[in-house]
């Protein structure tokens, strides 16, 4: 019997850490349920806060970064945790309930990171266009950066409420697509094959301090700090 | 015509509209239907003008709310959003079924029972803001008294019970939405079935979420209240990312009682005009009472989300 309690929290742990490597019995056994748990943490910027102005100013890139990335990941811990318990308690009901939760706070800090590096100041090559095969895969799908541009600025300003919009890669079908997301959801639940190469925040507070109710001018502006060179990175390693 | 007086909230029988037609035909001497046109066309003078809606101005100066809620939230939130709003259905709608008819008429038909047409957000949003701003007063907050307080003490427990409720559904709206306060009416919408008789005791106070432009209009018999808007454009330039701030704030020092009170009166004043009408109908022609149709189940958006 205290064996076999051992063991299933032994292989919930592995299940609910980023680590694949198993974990000794006695570790299991000192450790409480959190520390089993991987604990998601802020993503540092790879530039300054002031580096995206006056595209994006500072004041909105902190409070962006460090208040509501931040929420969102303090919030995702909080229901893994609540997850964890309920699993291991076989509670089924709060199992599903905290779906919800998950699902918005863990898709708040998948979307964050990506938008993070999707970023680049003007200096550091923000917005020079995509030339290698992304490039042409655009011109392919899209005709030109430009109606790209068009199509994705379109998509974000038609964008009820809060969401984002994507550009991303179709593994499957291998071509480009452009996509909305209501609210937090990641890319992904379009469709198991897509993976995001760009995506853009559309919720008020990417852009309000500064653009107010104007997102269409925000859409338009943010292109000259859009980091095509990472874009670019994940489209030759997925498509290959 | 934007007034939120002027709702009468979906009827449970055939003819769900039938409770805002009023609008219209009470005015039968300035406005006539036009077939050719399809649409409501006022005569004036030798000109024909459609009727749009209007931007209807909060019930107070625009810097009534500071420091709470700020002018310049005000100048953007009613002076662009709303605006931009009404200004959008108006295109919409022009030489459309939807043209012509009143606000919450709209709201309905381009609710289209959650499959929704394009002028759907357009006109909630604009009901929606004209409800919000006249949820709100200058030196509101404190405590409701009355039918009002008695009723939330008999719904939520305490009066600080509904407020850590209302607090709690206004922070978990995920994205942009509204939280409610309710009146919801305890019917069966089944078939042919009569409905036993609704006792006093049946109705209740209900506090619920909707995502973007949704409000309770489109679920059936639920009476909005009280509403908050938590898209973030409505506290972002005044609290930033601290919605519960605003949220409390709001409960604390805004809304106007006063008004959820007489929307309350209203509400019953309607229900009870409505089952009176039931009521004669069952006992005049017996035989009449199949002819209910089935209403779709409210969409319930109140889940708890504790995290």
């Amino acid at each position: 019997m205290a064996v076999r309690t051992l063991l299933s929290r032994k292989t919930l742990s592995s299940i609910f850490r980023n680590d694949p490597k198993p974990i000794g019995a006695a570790a299991a056994a000192a450790s409480t349920q959190s520390r089993d748990l991987h604990v998601f943490t802020l993503p540092d910027l790879a530039y300054d806060y002031g580096a995206l102005e006056p595209v994006i100013s500072g004041e909105i890139m902190q409070i962006h970064h460090q208040k509501h990335h931040q929420t969102y990941i303090t919030n995702y811990n909080k229901a893994l945790e609540q997850l964890h318990d309920a699993v291991g308690k076989a509670d089924a009901s709060t199992t599903v309930k905290l779906q919800n939760a998950i699902k918005f706070n863990g898709g708040g800090h998948i979307n964050h990171s990506i938008f993070w590096k999707n970023l680049a100041p003007v200096r550091e090559g923000g917005g020079e266009p995509p030339k290698d095969s992304l490039g042409w895969a655009i011109d392919t799908h899209f005709g030109s950066l430009e109606a790209l541009i068009q199509n994705v600025n379109a998509e974000g300003a038609a964008l009820q409420g809060s969401g984002w919009v994507w550009l991303g890669l179709d593994k499957e079908l291998k071509r480009l697509v452009v996509e909305t997301t209501a609210n937090q959801d990641p890319l992904v639940t379009k469709g198991p094959s897509l993976v995001p190469l760009l995506g853009i925040d559309v919720w008020e507070h990417a852009y309000y301090l500064q653009y107010k109710n104007v997102r269409p001018d925000y859409l338009k502006n943010i292109w000259k700090v859009i980091n095509w060179k990472y874009a670019s990175e994940v489209y030759e390693k997925e498509s290959s | 015509m934007l007034s939120p007086s002027a709702f009468v909230p979906t009827s449970h029988s055939n003819g769900c509209f039938a409770g805002f037609l009023n609008l219209p035909s009470s005015s039968a001497t300035t406005f006539q239907f036009s077939k050719k046109q399809g649409s409501w066309i006022r005569k004036a003078g030798d000109t024909e003008i459609t009727a749009k809606f209007e931007l209807k101005p909060p019930p107070y100066p625009l810097d009534a709310l500071e420091p709470i809620m700020s002018q310049e939230t005000f100048e953007y939130h009613w002076g662009k959003h709303h605006r931009a709003y009404v200004d959008n259905l108006n295109k919409q709608i022009e030489g459309t079924d939807l043209d012509g008819k009143s606000l919450e008429e709209t709201i309905i038909m381009a609710y289209n029972n959650g499959d929704i047409l394009p002028a759907f957000n357009n006109a909630a949003q604009v009901w929606n803001h004209d409800f919000f701003w006249e949820s709100m007063k200058p030196g509101g907050g404190g405590k409701p008294s009355g039918e009002l307080l008695k009723l939330i003490e008999r719904d939520f427990g305490s009066f600080e019970k509904f407020v850590d409720q209302f607090k709690l559904v206004a922070s978990t709206q995920f994205g942009s939405g509204w939280a409610w306060l309710a009146y919801k009416e305890s019917r069966l919408d089944v078939g042919n079935a009569v409905n036993p008789l609704a006792t006093e005791e049946d109705k209740k106070l209900v506090v619920l979420k909707s995502p973007n432009a949704v409000n309770p209009l489109v679920w059936n018999h639920h009476h909005p209240l009280l509403t908050i808007d938590v898209w973030e454009h409505a506290y972002y330039l005044d609290y930033q990312n601290r919605r519960l701030d605003y949220i409390s704030v709001f409960i604390d020092k805004l809304v106007s009682w006063d008004a959820v009170s007489s929307r309350l009166e209203k509400a019953k004043a309607v229900i009870a005009e409505r089952e009176r009408e039931e009521d004669r109908k069952r006992r005049g022609e017996g035989k009449s009472t199949t002819g209910k149709e089935a209403t779709p189940t409210p969409e319930i958006l109140a889940d708890i989300d504790t995290n």
